[in-house]
C-alpha cells in the first residue's frame, strides 16, 4: 500500500517532466536543432561542480520565495506581492544592516528581523484591504507590487544612497561589514571532500532556508493554527462554522506569507551584493509562484522545483555557445509548469476514482457481514 | 389507451459511476398521457435515470425508445427536440429577469435583430391559458414565491416544445396548500394530453396524483404498480425493503432550566432590511425546541446569530447562565454548542481530508484532537473510529478522504462527532435533509438521545413530520419573526403550513 502510494506520488512529477521533454524537443526541432544534443550539452554543463553551486544559489531564494507563496496559497490566499515585499525589505535590511553599530551575529539577526517585518508590513496592506473593503488580495498585491518598486527607487536614491562616491555610477547602499555576512559554506563543501572553483561560493544561507523549510512543514501540517489553515483553503464555510475567524486568519496569513516574502532577498543579499544596488536582483517574486505551483505547495516539491528551475536556468547558458538560443529554457519553464498543473489534476481524479471504488467495494463487504450476523 | 405504443421506453438501461452502479438495467414504461410516478429512497437511481432520459448523461447500456422509435440523445437539446423537458428541484431561473424573460431566454423569438416581446408575450399567455397555470410575465423573479417559480420553471420547459414532462421532487420546495395547486395544475396539464413523470419520494402525494407507479431501489426498477392495487405500507416496502421509521418521541425529558435562552433577536442586513425581528425563545434542558418555516424566512439567519456566525443587531443570547451574544463562534463551541449544519457538504466537512481531519472539524482546540498547539493525530484517530463504532458510520478506515463516504454516512460521522464533543446544546438544521431513510433515522435517535441526555435542542427543519415527531415546543418562523407557538401533539400539517405561508394573517384579517 504505502509503496503504491509513493508510486502514485510520483507518477505526476514524472509523466509532467516527460511530456515537458517532448514538448521542447518539439521546440527545439521546430528550430532545426537536435534535442538531443541540446540536451546533452545541458546536462553535461549542469552537472559541473560550478555549475550545480550556482543552480543551488539560485534555487535557495526561489525556494523560500516559493514558500512565501505556497503558505498563502494552503489557504487559498494568493499573494502575488512576493516580489513588491522582498524588494522593499532588502532595501531596508541592508540600510539598517549596514548603518547600525553592532556586533557580527546580531548584526544578522537583525537584517533578518528587519527583511521579515518590513516584508509583513507590506503585504499586511494587502490583508487590511481585503477584510475591510473587501479587495481581493491579487489585485491588491499585484498593485502593490509596483508601488514598492517605486518607493524602493525614491527611498534610495534620495535617502539610504551611500553619498560621496567618486566616479561609480551604481545607487547603492552602503555595504554591509564582512563581520555582518553569513559565511558561504565553501569551508563544508572542502571538508566534504568538494573543491569548488575559485568565484564559485555555495551561500550561507541554505541552512537557514532549510530550518525555514522545516518550519513551515510543522507549522502547516502539525500544529492547530496549520489544521485551521488548511481547514480554510479547504472549505472556507466549514472552517468558519468550526469556529475560524476568517478575517484574523486572512491577516495572520498575509503576515506570515510577507514575513517569509522578506526573507527572499537576503541569500543574494548575504551572499552577493552585500549591499542593496539598483540592480539587486528581480523576478524572485514572481518566479517562486510558479516554483510554489509545481513543487505543489509542499517543502519538498517546492525545493526539487526551485532547484530544477535554478538548473535549467544554469544549464541554459551553454547554448548560446553552441548557437543555440538559450530562450529554449524558458520555453521548457512554461511547459513544465503547465505539465505538472495537468498531471496532478488528472493523476488526482484517477486516484479518487480508485479510491472511492475501493471504498464502496470495502464497504458493499462490511454491509454484506453485518446483515449475516443474526441480530 | 392500453393499446398504444408507450411514449418512453426504456430498457435495460445501465449507468456506472466510480464504485456504484446507479442505474442496473433499469426498465420503464410511460404510456401517453399518464401521470408516472417514480418513487425510490434518495441514492435509489431515480436521478441518474432521469438525467439520461433527459440526455444530461448518456447510457453504458441499455436503450431508450420515444414513441417507438429507437433515440440517442446526447444533450438535453436532443431531449428537448424529441418533446421531453425537465423541471429541476434547484429552479434553474435568474432572478434579476423577469418571468417573461426567463421563459424565453435562449429561446428569444426574434424580429430582425430584436427580441421579438409582443409575440413572446401572446405565445406564454396562450400557454398560460391552455393549461390554466397563472402567470404575469412582467414581474421579476425574484418578488415571486416559490410555488409561482415553479410554474414558470413548467411554461419554461412547455415553451421549449416539451409534451413529456419530468418533475423532479418538484414539491420538496413547497408547502401543503402549494403541492396541492402544482397537483390541480399537473392534472390540467394532463388534460391537455401532456405526459407527467413525477419522481418523488412522498408516498402519499405518489397515491393521490399517480396513475402508473414504477419504484426503484439499489439502482433497480423493482415493481410498477396502480396506485389502486396498493397500500401506503406495501409501497413503503417496496421501495426501502424494511420497515419505516417513525420520528416519534415519547414522554416528556424536559427540565427547569434553561440551556439556551434568546431575547429580542435582532438581525438587520449592512442596508438595514430586518432578517429577524425580536425573536425570543427558551430551550430547556431536555428540550427539542423545533422551528417550522418555508426556506428563506429568517431561518439560516437565527442559526448564523445563534452560532456568531454574524453579528447581532440587538437582543442577547444566553448559554445556561451566561450571556454569549458577543462571544466568537470558536468560544461558542469550545463552551458547549454543537452543530449540525444544513449543508453538510458545504459547511460541515472537508471533503478531501481524511475522516479523521472531519472529526475533529469544529472540535480542533480540545481534546482530544488537540495538545496545546499541537494537533494530536493519534487522538483524533482514536476518536473518529470511536465515532465510526457509536454511530454506526459505514466507512472502511479513519484515513479515507471523506467523499469516499455516502451522504447518509457523511451525515452521521457529522453527528456523532458533535454528540462526542459533550455538548450542552445541539443545533440541528435540517439534519435528515438528502439522506437515506436508514440514516435518517439514525439521526433521529441521536437527537432523541441528546434530549434525553439534557441538552438543549434547536431543531430547524423543513420537513414538517420530523419537527412534529421530535420536537416539544414547536414555533413558526415566518419573514423574519416568530408567527405562533404550537403544541405538536395536536398540531395538523395543515395548520403549520397556513402559518407558515402566512395564510393565518389573510384568515385574520379578512
Amino acid at each position: 500500500m504505502r509503496v503504491r502510494r509513493m508510486l502514485i506520488a510520483l507518477l505526476a512529477p514524472v509523466s509532467a517532466l516527460v511530456l515537458a521533454v517532448l514538448i521542447s524537443s518539439a521546440a527545439v526541432l521546430l528550430i532545426h536543432k537536435s534535442p538531443i544534443t541540446t540536451f546533452r550539452l545541458m546536462a553535461s554543463f549542469g552537472v559541473r561542480t560550478d555549475s550545480l553551486i550556482f543552480a543551488a544559489n539560485e534555487a535557495i531564494p526561489l525556494f523560500v520565495s516559493g514558500l512565501a507563496v505556497a503558505i498563502g496559497f494552503k489557504m487559498g490566499l494568493f499573494n502575488i506581492g512576493v516580489e513588491g515585499q522582498y524588494t522593499l525589505a532588502a532595501l531596508v535590511a541592508a540600510y539598517v544592516g549596514a548603518v547600525t553599530p553592532v556586533p557580527g551575529v546580531i548584526r544578522i539577526v537583525l537584517i533578518l528581523l528587519v527583511a521579515m517585518i518590513v516584508g509583513a508590513a507590506w503585504a499586511s496592506i494587502g490583508g487590511v484591504l481585503k477584510i475591510t473593503r473587501g479587495v481581493h488580495e491579487v489585485i491588491s498585491t499585484i498593485m502593490l507590487n509596483f508601488v514598492a518598486f517605486g518607493i524602493t527607487a525614491y527611498l534610495l536614491s534620495h535617502f539610504l544612497k551611500q553619498q560621496n562616491l567618486r566616479g561609480d555610477f551604481v545607487i547603492k547602499t552602503k555595504e554591509i561589514p564582512s563581520s555582518g555576512l553569513i559565511p558561504s559554506l565553501n569551508g563544508l563543501l572542502r571538508a566534504l571532500g568538494v573543491h569548488p572553483p575559485a568565484g564559485s561560493e555555495l551561500y550561507g544561507f541554505l541552512p537557514l532556508a532549510i530550518v525555514i523549510g522545516v518550519a513551515y512543514y510543522v507549522l502547516v501540517w502539525r500544529t492547530r493554527f496549520g489544521y485551521d489553515l488548511r481547514a480554510s483553503g479547504s472549505n472556507p464555510d466549514a472552517a468558519r462554522v468550526s469556529g475560524v475567524d476568517s478575517r484574523a486568519m486572512v491577516m495572520k496569513m498575509m503576515i506570515l506569507s510577507g514575513a517569509i516574502a522578506g526573507l527572499v532577498g537576503m541569500p543574494d543579499l548575504f551572499g552577493l551584493y552585500h549591499r542593496y544596488t539598483i540592480d539587486f536582483v528581480a523576478g524572485l517574486g514572481f518566479t517562486g509562484i510558479a516554483v510554489a505551483l509545481v513543487g505543489r505547495n509542499h517543502p519538498v516539491g517546492i525545493a526539487l522545483a526551485a532547484f530544477l528551475f535554478g538548473f535549467l536556468d544554469r544549464a541554459a547558458q551553454i547554448l548560446d555557445l553552441e548557437g543555440i538560443p538559450k530562450e529554449i529554457t524558458i520555453i521548457m519553464r512554461g511547459v513544465i509548469i503547465l505539465c505538472v498543473v495537468i498531471a496532478y489534476e488528472v493523476v488526482r481524479r484517477i486516484v479518487q476514482a480508485q479510491e472511492v471504488r475501493a471504498a464502496a467495494e470495502r464497504m458493499r463487504l462490511m454491509t454484506q457481514e453485518a446483515e449475516s450476523v443474526p441480530a | 389507451m392500453s393499446e398504444s405504443v408507450p411514449v418512453v421506453e426504456l430498457d435495460g438501461i445501465t449507468k456506472r459511476f466510480p464504485g456504484v452502479v446507479a442505474n442496473d438495467r433499469v426498465e420503464l414504461r410511460v404510456m401517453p398521457g399518464e401521470v408516472h410516478a417514480i418513487v425510490g429512497e434518495n441514492g435509489a437511481g431515480k436521478s441518474t435515470l432521469m438525467k439520461i432520459l433527459y440526455g444530461m448523461q448518456r447510457p453504458d447500456e441499455g436503450t431508450i425508445r420515444v414513441a417507438g422509435a429507437e433515440v440517442h440523445f446526447r444533450s438535453p437539446k436532443d431531449a428537448l427536440a424529441k418533446g421531453i423537458g425537465m423541471v429541476h428541484q434547484h429552479f434553474m431561473l435568474a432572478d434579476n429577469l423577469t418571468v417573461l424573460e426567463n421563459v424565453i431566454l435562449g429561446f428569444e423569438p426574434r424580429r430582425g435583430p430584436t427580441i421579438d416581446v409582443a409575440q413572446a408575450k401572446e405565445r406564454i399567455e396562450k400557454l398560460s391559458g391552455s393549461y390554466g397555470l397563472p402567470l404575469q410575465p412582467d414581474r421579476l423573479v425574484e418578488d415571486l414565491a416559490v410555488g409561482e417559480r415553479q410554474r414558470v420553471e413548467i411554461i419554461k420547459v412547455l415553451y421549449r416544445g416539451a409534451r413529456i414532462l419530468i418533475l423532479d421532487e418538484p414539491t420538496a420546495v413547497l408547502v401543503p396548500a402549494e403541492v396541492e395547486d402544482l397537483f390541480d395544475h399537473l392534472r390540467e396539464l394532463q388534460r391537455e394530453g401532456v405526459t407527467i413523470i413525477f419522481i418523488s419520494h412522498k408516498l402519499e402525494e405518489v397515491l393521490t396524483l399517480a396513475d402508473t407507479i414504477t419504484v426503484m431501489r439499489g439502482g433497480r426498477t423493482v415493481a410498477t404498480v396502480k396506485p389502486q392495487d396498493v397500500t401506503r405500507r406495501q409501497l413503503a416496502e417496496l421501495m426501502v425493503g424494511s420497515e419505516l421509521p417513525r420520528p416519534e418521541t415519547r414522554e416528556s425529558t424536559v427540565r427547569d432550566d434553561i440551556a439556551m435562552s434568546v431575547h429580542g433577536l435582532t438581525v438587520r442586513t449592512k442596508e438595514g432590511r430586518v432578517l429577524l425581528e425580536s425573536l425570543s425563545f427558551d430551550i430547556r434542558r431536555g428540550e427539542v425546541l423545533g422551528i417550522a418555516g418555508v426556506e428563506g424566512n429568517g431561518q439560516r439567519e437565527l442559526v448564523e446569530a445563534v452560532m456568531g456566525l454574524s453579528p447581532v443587531v440587538e437582543g442577547t443570547i444566553r448559554l445556561g447562565e451566561r450571556v454569549i451574544t458577543r462571544w466568537s463562534t470558536r468560544t461558542r463551541r469550545e463552551n458547549g454548542i454543537s452543530y449540525i449544519p444544513e449543508d453538510r457538504q458545504e459547511m460541515g466537512l472537508l471533503l478531501p481530508s481524511p475522516l479523521w481531519e472531519n472529526t475533529m472539524l469544529g472540535h480542533q482546540t480540545k481534546e482530544p484532537f488537540a495538545r496545546g498547539p499541537w494537533i494530536d493525530a493519534d487522538g483524533a484517530r482514536e476518536r473518529t473510529r470511536l465515532v465510526l463504532d457509536d454511530f454506526r458510520v459505514v466507512a472502511p478506515g479513519v484515513d479515507v478522504s471523506a467523499y469516499v463516504l455516502s451522504g447518509g454516512n457523511q451525515q452521521k460521522l457529522i453527528v456523532g462527532r458533535e454528540m462526542t464533543a459533550d455538548p450542552l446544546m445541539l443545533i440541528a438544521a435540517q439534519p435528515t435533509r438528502g439522506i437515506d431513510v436508514g440514516a435518517q433515522a439514525a439521526v433521529w435517535d441521536e437527537i432523541r438521545r441528546a434530549r434525553k441526555l439534557g441538552l438543549g435542542v434547536l431543531l430547524i427543519s423543513a420537513d414538517l413530520e420530523e419537527l412534529i415527531g421530535l420536537s416539544d415546543t414547536l414555533y413558526v418562523i415566518f419573514r423574519g419573526r416568530l408567527v405562533a407557538r404550537l403544541d405538536p401533539q395536536t398540531v395538523t400539517p395543515q395548520e403549520l403550513g397556513s402559518y407558515m405561508t402566512g395564510a393565518h394573517l389573510e384568515a385574520e384579517e379578512g
